[in-house]
This record gives C-alpha cells, structure tokens and sequence, in this order.
C-alpha cells in the first residue's frame, strides 16, 4: 500500500477519534447551559449543536485550523524529511486524543485545545530540536489562554450587570426584558456574524469587501432580533407560576435569547476546538498529497466536514447523556445569567478563532461564568474547583508533550 | 472532563433555605390545633399533633445540618456566608421553640384556665401568622439574588419585614395582656402551674421574636 494512503488514513482515523471526544464530553459544556435552563430540550440542544458545531468548523475554523498546521512548528527546518512532520502530527493527534480518554475517564478538567498544543510542542521540542519550536508563536498562544478567560469575564460581568440594571432591578421586568433582548440579540447575532464574515470566509474561498461585510452582519443580526421579538412577544405571564418566582416569565423571555447564544455558543466551538482536532489532520493530508511542506497548500474543506462529522458523531453517541448530567448540575444558571456567560464566551471565542489563536473553550466559559459571578449573579461558586482548573491546565501541557513524544518515536520506528 | 463547568457551581443555599423555612413554619403551624387540643383536654390528640411537631422540627435540624455541610469557606457567594448560617440558626430557632413549649405541655399535661384559653389561642395564632411572614420573607431569596440585593426587589422585602415587625409588636402587645389576666388569677391556681404557665406564654412569644430575628437577618443581607 502506498505510504501516503496510510498517512492520510491515520490521520483521519485519528482526528475522528479526537473529534468523537470533543463531541462526546466538550460540546455538552457548551449545549449543557441551555439545557439546565431549559430553554432547549436535549434533543433540540443535539440538533443546535450538530448543526452549529458543523458551521462554525467549516466556516470560521480556518485560521486555527492554520494555526496547528503550521504556526506553532518551523517547517522549514523540515523541508527534506517531511516524513518527520507526518509521524509528530499523527502522534500529537494520538497523543491528546489518548490523553483527553484518560482525563474524561478520571473526571479531571483538561482542555482539548491544550493536549493538543502541548502534544505538537513536545514532539517538535525533542523530536525535531528545540529550535524547530516557534517559540514566538507558543509564548503568544500561552497568554491567549490567560487572556481569553479574563476577557469573557469582563464581558460577562459588563453583560450581566447591564441586564440588572436595565431589567431585573427595575419596577416592570416583563416589559423591559421585552424590549431590551432583542437589542442583546442583535449584538450577539452581529458579533459573531462579523468575525466570521471578515476572518473565516475565505477559508471557503469566499471574500467580501469590508463595507459588505457590515451591511451583511448588520442584516443577519436585524434578521435575528426580528425573528427573537416575534418569538418574545408570544411568551404570555403565568400568574401562578410567578407567585413563588417572580422572575419566571421574564426568565423565559432570556431563554429564547439563551436559543441565541446557544448556537453562537457552538459555532464558537465549532470553530475552535475542531479546528484543533483537524489541525494536524490538515498537514498530514497536505504533505501527503504534495510529498512536501507547502505551506501555502489550501485547506482542502472535506478535512474541515471530517472534523464537524466527527463531533455530530460523538454528540449523537455519547453527548445526550452527558449534556443531561451536567444540565442538572449547573440550574443556578438561570437564563439570565446563563446567555451573558455564553454570549461572553461566545463573542471572545469567535474573536479568538478569527486571528487563529486556539484557546480553550471551556476555559473561556468558566471564565465568563466567574464574571457573572462577580458581578453578584450567581449564588454559590466553588474556588476549590477553580483552583483545581488552573492547575490542570499546568499539567495537561506536559502531558500531552509526553505522550507526543513516545508516540512520535514509536512512529518513526514503524511506519514507512 | 464534563463534569468541569457542573462543578464550579456549589451548592446553592438560596433553595434549602427557603425550604427550611418552610419546615419550621409548618412546625410552628401545629401549635394551634395542639394548644387547641390542650385546651378541651384531649391528650390523645394533643400527643398526637406534638409528635408532628417532633418530626419536623427532626426535619428542620437535618436540613440545617445539610445546608451547613453545603457551605464549606471555599464557596464565593454574593453575600457573606456568615450572614446565610445566621439567617439559617434563627430560623430553626423558630422550629426549636414550638418543640420546647409543646414539650413543657405535654409533660406536664397542662390545663389552661379558661379565662384566658381565648385570648392565649389569639396570641398563639399571632405568633404563628409572624412565622408564616417570615416564611415569605424568605422566599424572596431567589429573586434578591437574581435582582443583585439591588432595585424593586429590595423595596418589596423590606415592606414583607415593615409588616413583620408589626406582627411581632401586635404579639408583644397580647402577650401583655394576656400576662395581667394570668396575674389576676394567680392567686386560684396551682403555684407551680402558675409559674409554668408564664413560662410558657414567654416562650410561644418567642416565636415570633425568632420570626423577627429572621427579619433583622434578612435586612443585613440587603445591606451589602
């Protein structure tokens, strides 16, 4: 059999076994919010997922997806042996894949998007030499992961705190929660538009000058709103229902906003953390098919459509029970507070995605969820368990780059 | 890995609070028909209803236990965590006081001097209405968290505790009433019956000072 066959099977072997993992365990964080305010049924969470998840991916996963591919190694050190760069990919995929098992096995906290970037900076560290490592780049990436959780905090507290006092302090909640969610579904609808108009597009070969892109996310977002306040207007109180809640019918009104940003939601993902997974499946498949580096090569699109299958997948076989578990678990996030992390959220991972930097979505969440939080939003939030994610952030880093390691040399033994 | 979001949320005491709440009122709601009872004389009943009494009182103190063990230091809440266990300690002091006095009762199957068997049923029903205001107080705790202890929301409690207040006075004034008639007839009863009785009008007042204490709690928490 032809060499390349192999890698290119490999490799998407690989990255559907990864992308199966991120469909199974990590989608549930992004779906779980509106399921535990019940705002979506499990089903139609799945459906919003499969479906947003796949467009995110294909849409606005080219910069990251380019990113993993070649950002982070220097290729150029590797222009007569691409075969190395084939057995590091292979191995780093194999490597956070093995990983995240292990982790999800264990109930430990792990990034996705972490394992994998570890994976390709161990491999090239040691594997290739610690100056095929663009250093630059990984430090740049580093502080993204610092950065991107404290930006969604800062837009999650900014968010909530607007909708309190514009809403929730104020003498008639139903009336102004009306009138302002739509304005909240515009932004949200407008934001993620635009990033992905200006930053994924020509990843699928479509560019659009920059005052059309406007005119376009300005469109799509007024469409949005239109559509939410029809929606908003047909919610009618229920005077039995609020006499022990008083906020019950203005909390439905957020929950056909949190349908909103639950799709954002997995767009965001969609096009961060698959294109994690897909990263190396993309280089894999280009040197293959070229025989060398080229990095200019296209990203071919089915790549991208074996990421997004790959997490329908996972959702389909695996997500449902998990998005029910972790619903039940998080029903402080009233609708309210749960559409301002997960617009938070949403918006800086789109961002993220948009200039390439793979950052972590569920970091990105809790960090929006602190900012809720500290805003004076949510009624009890465990430090322990904060403290318990940033230290297995610290860790998945070298574990990931271990693994990487002796995959890679374990390759490089074996394969033609 | 799933788990990671699901367990950043503690235990929300918001929820067990109001429904511990809602236990010890309905232990103190047994105080009329048990007083009642006391009254015509029927310890058969009276036995029965203070076995209710008994177990949610139980009830009360288990729910305390569970909540407690839910607020570990660690926890970052809007409001102090202090100020929550407070809250929690006044009210099942509500639950502790209507077990102390239908004990004393029953133990000593006490007979209340009709003279004042009406008007002591008025004052047992006050201080069960001040319990029951409590209870309602409380409940708005989910909504002055949603709101941020902050706007409408806040005006609302603090008319529920205004009301509150006027309870507990309106029981302070029966209960001096009351103590006057039990001092004109003193005199034509037991000594030690006597003694006893006052002691347990004092403590059924104490219900409703521990519903005003519940008040008091929740207006510091509205303070921050």
């Amino acid at each position: 059999m032809d060499a390349e066959l192999v890698y290119i099977g490999l490799a998407a072997l690989f990255g559907i076994f990864m992308a199966w993992g991120i469909g199974a365990n990590d989608v549930a964080n992004a779906m779980a919010t509106s399921v535990g305010s019940k705002a979506l049924t499990i089903k139609q969470a799945i459906l919003v997922a499969a479906i947003f998840e796949f467009l995110g991916a294909v849409l606005a996963g080219g910069e990251v997806t380019s990113t993993i591919r070649k950002g982070i190694v220097d290729a150029d050190l590797l222009s007569g042996s691409p075969e190395l760069l084939v057995y590091g990919m292979l191995a780093s995929l194999l490597a956070a894949g093995t990983w995240l098992y292990i982790a999800s096995k264990n109930g430990w906290p792990v990034s996705t998007t972490h394992s994998i970037v570890g994976a390709i900076v161990g491999f090239s560290a040691v594997g290739i030499g610690v100056d095929a490592v663009k250093w630059g780049k990984v430090a740049t990436i580093v502080m993204s992961w610092v950065a991107s959780p404290l930006t969604a905090g800062f837009i999650a507290y900014l968010i909530y705190q607007s909708v309190q006092r514009l809403i929730l302090r104020q003498d008639d909640p139903l009336a102004r929660a009306k009138k302002y969610v739509p304005v909240y579904m515009f932004f949200a609808a407008f934001t993620i538009t635009l990033v992905t108009i200006l930053k994924g597009l020509k990843h699928v070969g479509l560019t659009i000058d920059l005052a059309e892109s406007y005119m376009l996310a300005i469109a799509i977002a007024v469409a949005v709103a239109i559509i939410g306040y029809v929606a908003i207007q047909r919610i009618k109180p229920d005077p039995k229902a609020e006499k022990s809640q008083h906020f019950y019918t203005v909390e439905r009104v957020f929950g056909v906003l949190m349908v909103i940003t639950a799709c954002g939601m997995a767009f965001a993902h969609g096009s961060n953390d698959v294109a994690n997974a897909i990263g190396p499946v993309a280089a894999v498949v280009s040197i293959a098919q070229t025989g060398e580096i080229a990095a200019k090569s296209a990203l071919p699109i089915w790549v991208l459509g074996l990421g997004g299958g790959g997490i329908v997948i996972g959702l389909a076989t695996f997500g449902r029970h998990v998005i029910a578990t972790v619903g039940k678990k998080i029903t402080q996030l009233t609708p309210s507070r749960g559409f301002a992390a997960e617009l938070a959220a949403a918006t800086t991972i789109v961002i993220a995605s948009g200039t390439g930097m793979p950052i972590s979505t569920t970091h990105t969440l809790v960090g929006a969820v602190l900012g809720v939080g500290l805003a004076r939003g949510i009624e009890a939030i465990d430090l322990r368990v904060v403290a318990r994610i940033m230290v297995s952030w610290v860790v998945t880093i070298p574990a990931g780059a271990f693994l990487a390691i002796v995959f890679f040399f374990i390759f490089k033994m074996i394969l033609p | 890995m799933a788990n990671m979001l699901a367990n950043i949320f503690g235990s929300s005491p918001v929820r067990p609070l109001e429904k511990h709440i809602g236990i010890t009122f309905r232990c103190a709601k047994q105080l009329r028909p048990f007083f009642a009872a006391a009254i015509e004389g029927d310890w058969e009943k009276a036995t029965i209803v203070r076995g209710e009494i008994e177990r949610l009182e139980h009830e009360a103190d288990d729910l305390k236990k569970k909540i407690r063990l839910g607020l570990p230091k660690s926890l970052f809440m809007p409001v102090p965590r202090e100020d929550l266990l407070e809250l929690l300690l006044v009210q099942d002091k509500i639950a502790n006081r209507t077990r102390d006095v239908s004990g004393i009762v029953v133990g000593r199957k006490m007979e209340i001097p009709v003279e004042i068997a009406a008007e002591f049923l008025e004052f047992v029903d006050r201080n069960v209405d001040a319990a029951k205001q409590a209870r309602k107080s409380v409940r708005e705790l989910d909504e002055l968290f949603t709101a941020g202890f902050r706007g409408a929301e806040v005006e609302l409690v603090e008319a529920l505790i205004e009301e509150l207040d006027r309870i507990e006075t309106d029981t302070d004034d029966k209960q001096a009433v009351l103590r006057a008639t039990l001092f004109k007839i003193e005199g034509s009863m037991n000594p030690v019956d006597a003694v006893f009785m006052y002691k347990v009008i004092e403590l059924t007042g104490e219900i409703a000072d521990m519903a005003e204490r519940v008040g008091r709690r929740l207006e510091l928490l509205l303070s921050h």
